[in-house]
């Protein structure tokens, strides 16, 4: 496609422009280029929560966003995601070590009866592509599958996914159960997998309904901001 | 060798395949985390109920209770050990429904997607697909389906896998893609791309098309998309009724019947030999498409234009097809070839 395609030494570029070619580089999920790009970083003193946030997370935003506009599909988003694993696994004990600040953690699971997990999958991926801790239950979780989990890792977001019109109703098994327990309020509830809408979401009583996996990346963001801002506001 | 169906498509300019089976068992009160191929041992009165409500209301074609029969689908539920005997079941409760018919009526076995993703992008395999595939349409042939019906598919390589595995079981085939981002299909495939695809398979189906995806404009696209692309081959029709809305802890598709009536005669004159529902299509609404259907002569092609008049507005203002999809990101110029 282009003349000079081998041409490009990423320890050659300034950091600026290995940042912008780590955008395109996960952009075609070029996942080697993404570990030797990451590494030459860490060799120039960038920090771990830097080279996450300002190159890994930029790049997946471009990722997301084209996903969301009907420009990129799920092949390509899971070839991006899998480049950026490869980097994140360089980077996440680093991340640990320095004790950079937790961007936020998701639990996030299939509901009772469902069993398509693509969707889920994929969310879970732009999650972790956004920088999210991420504690995936897998499908067909029952409510003290969800209980459980948000004992045990303490997450900011609950996500909940089903495909079937016959299984979204038990997300807001889960839901009330959580209000019962008076424990609703501690968690951003996110929903989404079906063809409903926001309608829906407001109905069963959970914070947002995201249309795809963009959209749940953004909206997560957007939450976990507003609730450190209003923790903020009540020290 | 030419089987039911063939003889069927040659006889008549349009065929009414029948509506919801998800949505119609959850209305008999399948329970959230039944598999509803369960029931085919379990009620077989309510799955023979459900074939009976597409015959009677003069579906041509009804698909077996069967989508979640692979394999791959059936070990959600720890029943993946009786793939075989489940599918075999399907089509047995509907070979006797049809046979009761006192006219020919197609038992369609129902196979839908495996779940998985398939490599290099995710773990499964060609071969792993295609036996699968083979091990549901084995019980479905066996059970006396008069053809293989492969529907709800995103990945062109999963179609491939289908098709492989009906021309093992020996049975000729249908196969629907689900159409439902951005006019594509999940994996980006647009109705172009699966008309192409489609030609090029060793084993090529009898009729393929889509099924389910966003609402009956969407799909109205679709089907004009597969005509563009210059197939002569059956175009399949079956998309929902409507959206679906939640109202009081259930579900409900807002499709009318009068809706679904107007869709399935815009489907038969945008080039769709094969026309019936998907998720939210009941009875009722059969019986209006097949009244639409016999009593509306045959007319031009709608245009878009006319499709969002008469049915509602598209998903996404392109599907692909034409170049007014959205453009794709600039780039530094030093972009990389993959691989």
């Amino acid at each position: 496609m282009s003349d000079d395609s081998d041409e490009i030494i990423l320890s050659e570029l300034d950091d600026d422009e290995l940042v912008g070619q780590m955008y395109d580089d996960l952009y075609d999920g070029l996942k080697e280029e993404i570990e030797e790009a990451v590494n030459i970083l860490l060799a120039r003193g960038w920090t771990p929560y830097d080279i996450l946030t300002k190159a890994l997370v930029g790049g997946m935003t471009i990722v997301g966003n084209d996903f969301r506009d009907g420009i990129l599909f799920v092949p390509e988003v899971l070839m991006a995601a899998n480049a950026m694993k490869g980097g994140m696994a360089i980077l996440k004990p680093l991340l640990v070590e320095t004790g950079a600040p937790r961007i936020g953690k998701m639990v996030i699971g299939t509901v009772k009866g469902d069993i398509h997990d693509i969707g889920k999958n994929l969310v879970a991926m732009m999650m972790e592509g956004a920088g999210f801790e991420v504690v995936d239950l897998g499908i067909n979780n029952a409510v003290e599958s969800y209980l459980g989990a948000l004992e045990s890792e303490q997450p900011d977001i609950l996500g909940m996914s089903a495909l079937l019109t016959t299984t979204m109703p038990y997300m807001k098994v889960v839901i009330d159960t959580l209000k019962e327990k008076g424990i609703r309020d501690d968690y951003i509830v996110l929903v989404g997998g079906a063809p409903l809408n926001e309608e829906f979401g407001r109905a069963i009583g959970a914070d947002a309904y995201c249309r795809d996996a963009a959209v749940a990346v953004e909206t997560a963001k957007e939450f976990v901001l507003r609730k450190h801002n209003q923790m903020a506001a009540r020290a | 060798m030419t089987s039911p169906l063939a003889r069927l498509l040659e006889t008549r300019d349009w065929l009414l395949a029948d509506g919801a089976t998800g949505t119609t068992l959850f209305n008999m009160g399948l329970q959230s985390g039944d598999a509803p191929e369960l029931w085919n041992e379990e009620h077989p009165d309510r799955i023979r109920a459900l074939y009976q409500g597409a015959v009677d209301a003069g579906s041509d074609i009804f698909l077996t209770n069967s989508f979640g029969g692979t394999r791959s689908r059936l070990k959600l539920h720890n029943a993946e050990d009786r793939c075989y005997d489940l599918n075999k079941r399907a089509a047995e409760l509907g070979r006797e429904v049809a046979d009761k018919a006192g006219r020919p009526v197609i038992v369609a076995g129902s196979m839908g997607p495996t779940g998985e993703i398939m490599a290099p992008m995710g773990p499964l395999t060609h071969a792993r697909a295609v036996e699968m595939f083979h091990e549901q349409a084995e019980g479905l042939r066996d059970g006396g389906a008069d053809v293989l019906w492969v529907e709800t598919i995103s990945a062109p390589e999963e179609y491939a896998a289908a098709a492989e595995a009906c021309k093992l079981a020996g049975m000729d085939w249908c196969g629907t893609m689900s159409f439902d981002t951005a006019g594509r299909t999940m994996m980006g495939l647009t109705s172009a791309g699966m008309a192409e695809l489609v030609e090029k398979l060793p084993h090529a189906p009898l009729a393929y098309g889509a099924n389910c995806g966003v609402g009956s404009s969407d799909l109205l696209r679709t089907v004009l998309g597969f005509r563009a692309a210059g197939s002569e081959r059956p175009v399949i029709a079956k998309g929902n009724a409507g959206i679906p809305k939640y109202h009081e802890g259930h579900i409900h598709y807002d499709g009318t019947p009068e809706l679904m009536a107007r869709y399935a005669v815009m489907a038969r004159d945008a080039g769709a030999t094969i026309i019936g529902g998907c998720c939210g299509t009941t009875p009722d609404h059969l019986r209006a498409m097949r009244r639409a259907l016999e009593e509306t002569p045959r007319g031009a092609a709608p245009t878009l234009d006319q499709i969002t008049a008469e049915l509602g507005g598209f998903s996404s203002g392109s599907d692909g097809t034409d170049d007014n999809g959205p453009a794709a990101r600039e780039r530094s110029g030093r972009r990389r070839s993959r691989g």
